[in-house]
């Protein structure tokens, strides 16, 4: 059996939680430069060169692309045959969560209680997803999120025969709702099917895939590509001051679901779009 | 006013005057220079309580320009760190009542309450929008930062920014014109 020390675990944490809050993806700097090829509206073109120029000063003197460095949201895959040693493994994302907020002058916005508000002070405890995966590695997806965003995310149990059109209804009106608050252009995430919470985990996770990779499914591809253009004819544009921008891209994930129901829910990300992952390596243990 | 014609950009200066705030256009762009307040959810709660109980706010207000923000910390060497607008309906349940006692300004993002609106044109004042997202760029208009009142807030603290050549844009003016309506209606497709 193989094994990694928790403070690996640690400082990739601390590590994942500094790059992906002060220097913006590759995919997304590709996709506003694209979206500045094709955006009519004058108002909506500055907007896009000002947030490719703000991702440049962020780089340049590492600070945070935006104010709202969010609340950590983790997905962590662990490998089954892997042994974590020194320690617990949800306490070392937290504690690499706590110190890549503190050495990257992150804000923290984590407060204890949902109506006391007092700010935990560390930006802990991060939200954590698990899944066990065959394997001796542990991959950790860090995606930070900030709550302009967050907030204008819904979830509804359609019923089976309301079928798809109700449910691209719902989603071109969630974003219609949302207008100029999630700080458009934004990328749309989409989870299908499952159960309540699976789909709202879907949803979130939709948002890790790069902008550009589509659903493997063709269907969900095609579907992707409808939804992106309806939401593109809202007419919100890059901050909502107009235009033809509003969403970079739709991603869709999709998963089983029961005879009596058909869950959808959808999470935004704003033009920020944070996601960095690692897979670590687990080490032959010692004592075999 | 439309999205592509050439509007230029005027400076205009913070606090600000009457016939300043009257003058301002839906859709015009400025650089704002001079001294903003900074304030979010929990900061407002705690001024509007203080009005409720007839006591004063932490600064004068009459005049005033309020940036909808929480600044992450400064990094040595900075005055701020990243610090862009925060989205402003947040404090829709507080603006009237700051407004009804001198506020002039109010710097953010995103959609603003009827109520709002309403109190933005009864008092003949103005909500600009700052680039949301943006906050590293913003960051480097702020001159100098000083929390004046609760501090027990951290980041969401009542600031005295010294801001330069800030830019915004008029997201609804004394008019009661609003820009994400007006904007948005010329690249809508419908159908």
């Amino acid at each position: 059996m193989k094994e990694i020390h928790v403070n690996e675990v640690i400082s990739a944490v601390e590590r994942l939680c500094i790059e992906a809050n002060c220097i913006l993806n590759q995919d997304v700097i590709d996709a506003l430069n694209k979206a500045l090829g094709i955006e009519e509206s004058s108002q909506g073109r500055e907007v896009l060169q000002q947030l490719l120029e703000n991702a440049e000063i962020a780089a340049k003197e590492n600070i945070p692309i935006c104010q709202d460095t969010g609340m950590a949201v983790l997905f962590v895959e662990v490998g089954q045959d892997l042994h974590i040693i020194g320690g617990d493994l949800t306490g070392a994302l937290n504690e690499g969560v706590r110190r890549g907020y503190e050495k990257g002058f992150l804000r923290k916005s984590i407060v204890k209680d949902p109506f006391n508000r007092i700010n935990t002070g560390d930006n802990t405890p991060a939200v954590i997803h698990y899944e066990i995966v065959s394997g001796d590695k542990i991959g950790i997806a860090i995606a930070p999120k900030g709550f302009g965003s967050e907030n204008m995310g819904a979830l509804k149990m359609f019923k089976p025969s309301d079928g798809l059109p109700a449910v691209k209804n719902f989603i071109v009106e969630t974003v219609d709702k949302a207008g100029p608050n999630p700080c458009p252009p934004i990328v749309v995430g989409v989870g299908l099917g499952g159960t309540m919470e699976k789909a709202a985990y879907l949803a979130k996770k939709a948002l890790l895939r790069p902008i550009g990779e589509s659903n493997p499914v063709e269907e969900y591809a095609r579907l992707e590509q409808e939804l992106l253009t309806k939401i593109n004819h809202l007419g919100i544009g890059p901050q909502g001051f107009g235009g033809r921008t509003t969403a970079l891209a739709v991603n869709i994930e999709v998963f089983p679901t029961h005879i009596a129901g058909l869950p959808a829910a959808v999470n935004i990300n704003c033009h920020v779009t944070r996601h960095r992952q690692v897979v670590l390596e687990g080490r032959v243990s010692s004592c075999e | 006013m439309s999205n592509d014609k050439t509007v230029e950009t005027r400076k205009i200066s913070a606090p600000m005057d009457d016939t300043t705030a009257a003058s301002l256009r839906c859709g015009e762009k400025v650089l704002i220079s001079g001294v903003v307040y900074t304030g979010r959810d929990a900061a407002h709660k705690k001024m509007v309580e203080a009005l409720g109980r007839g006591e004063g706010l932490p600064f004068d207000i009459k005049g005033q320009v309020i940036y909808f923000v929480g600044p992450a910390p400064a990094s040595p060497g900075k005055v701020i760190g990243s610090a862009g607008p925060t989205t402003s309906g947040r404090m829709d349940a507080y603006s009237p009542s700051l407004l009804a006692k001198g506020l002039k300004g109010m710097i953010g993002k995103g959609l603003r309450s009827p109520e709002v609106i309403q109190a933005i044109r009864e008092n003949s004042a103005v909500y600009f929008g700052a680039i949301g997202g943006a906050g590293a760029l913003l960051a480097s208009c702020i001159k100098e930062a000083e929390v004046i009142a609760y501090p027990e807030l951290g980041t969401e603290a009542v600031r005295r920014l010294v801001i330069e050549d800030f830019p915004a844009i008029v997201l609804i003016d004394s008019l009661g014109q609003n820009l994400y309506e007006t904007g948005r209606k010329e690249y809508q497709i419908l159908g």
